[in-house]
């Protein structure tokens, strides 16, 4: 397919999204990343049942620690996708590199690289 | 087990305010096992306390250490040698943790990270509720296995109070009451008659009206 989507867009596999941990995602805004968003699978066809509901509601406990942080819950989020949707998966990297544009950089200043 | 909530981060923040060296310190005790103070929970408050610090471009590190217990003096031994390089150290263990380590360092200033609430067990992943009140004198055979001390909301001895309707507590409707629990369990074991016997009023001095509490075993002092 080809499709386009942002280059600054780091993509971290695993195996299922139900692996994301709460300090996976803190430790990406402590090195001062603008913005993390967890893909998963469709709700209801995790091949380990509930991964991807289990990584949600990390999701959703990350964004109240940036909010009581005084940073944008919106820098976080969780989507939904299946593997066969290519264009999908274009479309979220598209639409939340635009979400992180609009907000700006994160006031957390970037690790440097070791 | 013990239970306990983090404390909300604001306030965990005013405490370590103007504190450059901090030490987020776990335990591997009853916080580990209810999600609270475990090394967990460690790395997960000692990352957003960071985070908060470099948002506000305030310079000091925040370092992470579980200890094994926070209520045995020979861990909080463990950090003799460090102790006195923290300008604060946040304890996420039970009450009892906060208290040991200043006792042992008294020049190092502690603070407690979490609330200790309840004596208590899962219900499920997640859901914890108070089983024991700790009143020094166990009774809970005489009620069927269920605590009237602990889990009715007047530690009534003597059947339910007038509070009581459709078997939940007139405090709340998601609490059970009690009392209704027992009379249900009792008489489905056949041993309804046992709840006819009238409890005198119960002696508090093995609770906390007795004053604080020291046990002192003379087969193990040393």
């Amino acid at each position: 397919m080809r499709l386009q989507y942002p280059t600054n867009i780091k993509v971290i596999q695993l195996p299922c999204s139900g692996r994301v941990d709460i300090l996976h995602l803190l430790r990406a805004f402590e090195d001062g990343l603008d913005g993390v968003y967890v893909a998963g699978c469709m709700e209801g066809d995790c091949h380990f049942l509930t991964g991807n509901l289990k990584a949600r509601r990390k999701v959703e406990y990350v964004k109240k620690v940036l909010e009581s942080l005084g940073l944008e819950p919106e820098r976080i989020e969780m989507y939904n996708m299946s593997s066969a949707e290519g264009p999908r998966f274009a479309q979220v990297a598209n639409e939340f590199y635009q979400r992180i544009q609009e907000l700006g950089p994160s006031p957390v200043p970037k690790a440097q690289a070791a | 087990m013990i239970i306990g909530d983090t404390k909300p981060l604001e306030e965990i923040l005013e405490m370590i305010e103007g504190r450059e060296r901090v030490l987020v310190l776990g335990c591997r005790g009853c916080v580990t096992v209810c999600n609270v103070g475990g090394e967990k929970e460690v790395g997960i408050l000692a990352t957003t306390l960071r985070i908060a610090r470099k948002k506000a471009g305030r310079p000091g590190a925040v370092e992470e250490r579980t200890l094994e217990r926070q209520c045995d003096p020979e861990y909080i031994e463990e950090l003799a040698d460090v102790a006195g390089d923290y300008d604060a150290i946040v304890s996420i263990a039970c009450g009892v943790g906060p208290q040991f380590l200043s006792e042992r360092y008294p020049d190092v200033r502690v603070f407690p990270g979490i609330n200790t609430t309840f004596i208590g067990g899962a219900l499920e992943h997640g859901v914890w509720a108070e089983r024991c009140q700790s009143c020094g004198n166990c009774l809970v055979h005489h009620f069927g296995g269920l605590c009237p001390i602990a889990r009715c909301s007047k530690s009534l001895m003597n059947g339910p109070c007038g509070g009581s309707a459709s078997g939940k507590c007139e405090i709340s409707p998601d609490v059970d009451c009690v009392w209704h629990l027992i009379v249900e369990k009792m008489a489905k074991m056949g041993r309804a008659e046992e709840l006819e016997k009238v409890w005198p009023t119960k002696n508090w001095l093995t609770s906390r009206d007795g004053g604080p509490r020291v046990r002192i075993r003379e087969d193990l002092k040393q």
